[in-house]
């Protein structure tokens, strides 16, 4: 389904991805795990073209995105993506900010696209806040309508950038079932995450990033409890010491 | 105390004289501050209209030059864009730094030579004056939306375009409308220098009065104060939408 090779990213002379080749298939979910600069979310944030690949090939669903003649747009319909700082829209209410693609793209009626809305909502369960401005929402009240809006394209894949980074700890537990759910319904997600309870519970793969390459990657089993690589232990260790 | 109000009686007389010589005889109020008021109003509200108009257009090329050229594929595209970013840099450049009267005199004695309606070239000259604010006002207003917005809107399909009027528009409107208000408010003081090409506008009216009674406290006076109460009158006005639009995203 996400069909990656050769991947390298310079943001101008800074080379961030390193050569990146990888095969994520239909319902698997991946999480990306990582120190900070080893170039996790660039890697994400690639595969919808937020950013733009110096070179190196990305095929989506049998396309090829990397050529210049792919729609873009078209793309990222098929891929919703979830944010660390939510990104709501402020000035749209809590359906609004679900609807407004669905409208806008799919030319749904606001009727039919207020009845997506609430069924979305009612999966994160959030009815109750759908005419709330994001404003007075909680943080992960928030990420939860993000996941929702970015649902309402019914997209294939589902991108998430750290999405429990920015929460107060009380509220990672209510996003991450959320995503466990949409997991266990198949969806295929690629998630970078420090999050490594969850890695283990719903990853179906876990790939360990350093220095702009995928260093090892496997079942969470494999990482987590028999990790090969010498900076993988280092930093599973990391990891477990500030916990 | 006798003499005192005497003479207060004989500044009451002098006073009610002076205001019929410069408001009442001739209709001189009326026929040049009134219809001076109407022109000033005129060339006030179409230049507002031509400067958001342009003024918005140069912002967009602006901000999309400086954010999303570097993720352009290079060709004709990208030099278009370049190039329009050079033409709008340079014309905010020129317009900022050109006094506005003296713009206004070349617009009516050099390049518009054959129109000879000063409102018209008034409006000309002030809507392409105001453009070069509210380019920059813009501008400001766009760069302060954080940026995960614009990556929200493109990540769910949304185009360029799209993304810009629905999402980044709406919040970087609200954030520059004080800043535009003052603009606008600005302009209608701006267009006081309208007289140096033979338009009579509020205050060329009231100059017009000075001239055939030779007395120049009161009608300078009474532009004075027309000028203070309309600004007022907006501010209040502006103030009060401003609190609406606030108040549409705290519910």
């Amino acid at each position: 389904m996400i069909n990656v090779k050769e991947l390298h990213k310079y943001f101008g002379k800074l080379e961030v991805l390193k050569g990146i080749s990888e095969h994520i298939h239909p319902g698997e979910q991946v999480v990306i795990i990582g120190a900070s600069g080893s170039g996790k979310s660039t890697f994400l944030r690639c595969l919808n073209l937020l950013e733009m690949p110096t070179s190196g090939q990305i095929i989506i669903d049998g396309e090829e995105i990397t050529n210049g003649r792919h729609d873009v747009n078209q793309l990222r319909q098929k891929m919703g993506m979830v944010f660390q700082q939510f990104n709501l829209f402020p000035h749209y209410d809590t359906l609004g900010n679900i609807t407004l693609a669905p409208i806008k793209l799919l030319h749904m009626s606001r009727a039919e696209a207020d009845e997506l809305g609430m069924h979305l909502l009612e999966k994160v369960g959030l009815t109750d806040k759908a005419h709330v401005y994001p404003a007075q929402l909680s943080g992960g009240q928030k990420q939860r309508v993000a996941i929702a809006r970015a649902l309402a394209m019914n997209p294939k894949i589902m991108l998430f950038d750290e999405p429990t980074s920015a929460l107060d700890p009380e509220m990672v537990g209510e996003v991450l079932k959320v995503m466990a759910d949409l997991a266990a319904e198949g969806m295929t997600m690629v998630i970078v995450s420090h999050e490594m309870g969850f890695a283990r519970e719903v990853a179906s793969r876990v790939f360990f990033m350093d220095g702009g390459i995928i260093l090892e990657q496997g079942t969470p089993d494999a990482v987590f409890n028999h990790p090969q690589e010498l900076r993988t232990q280092e930093f599973l260790a990391r990891v477990r010491e500030s916990k | 105390m006798n003499s005192l109000w005497s003479s207060l009686q004989l500044w009451w007389a002098g006073f009610q004289d002076k205001f019929y010589v410069c408001f009442i005889e001739d209709d001189r109020f009326v026929r040049y501050m009134l219809s001076g008021l109407g022109v000033t109003f005129q060339v006030t509200f179409f230049a507002l209209i031509l400067g958001l108009a342009l003024g918005v257009v140069v912002a967009m090329i602006r901000v999309t030059h400086d954010t999303a050229s570097a993720n352009m594929r290079p060709g004709p595209g990208r030099f278009l864009l370049a190039l329009l970013n050079t033409i709008c840099k340079i014309f905010v450049t020129v317009i900022r730094g050109i006094p506005v009267v003296v713009q206004l005199m070349i617009w009516y004695f050099v390049i518009l030579i054959s129109i000879r309606n000063g409102i018209v070239v008034g409006i000309i000259g002030f809507g392409i004056n105001s453009a070069a604010y509210v380019a920059e006002i813009v501008r400001a207003g766009i760069m302060s939306v954080d940026h995960g917005q614009m990556e929200a809107g493109r990540s769910l399909g949304l185009n360029y375009i799209q993304t810009m009027r629905y999402i980044i528009l709406p919040q970087a409107f609200k954030n520059i409308l004080p800043t535009i208000c003052n603009e606008f408010i600005a302009l209608l003081k701006e267009t006081a220098v309208i007289g140096y090409i033979a338009s009579t506008d509020l205050t060329k009216g009231a100059y017009i009065i000075v001239g055939r009674v030779y007395e120049a406290f009161l009608p300078l006076i009474a532009a004075a104060l027309i000028y203070l109460l309309i600004v007022m009158l907006l501010s209040w006005l502006f103030g009060k939408l401003e609190r609406r639009l606030r108040a549409s995203d705290q519910r």
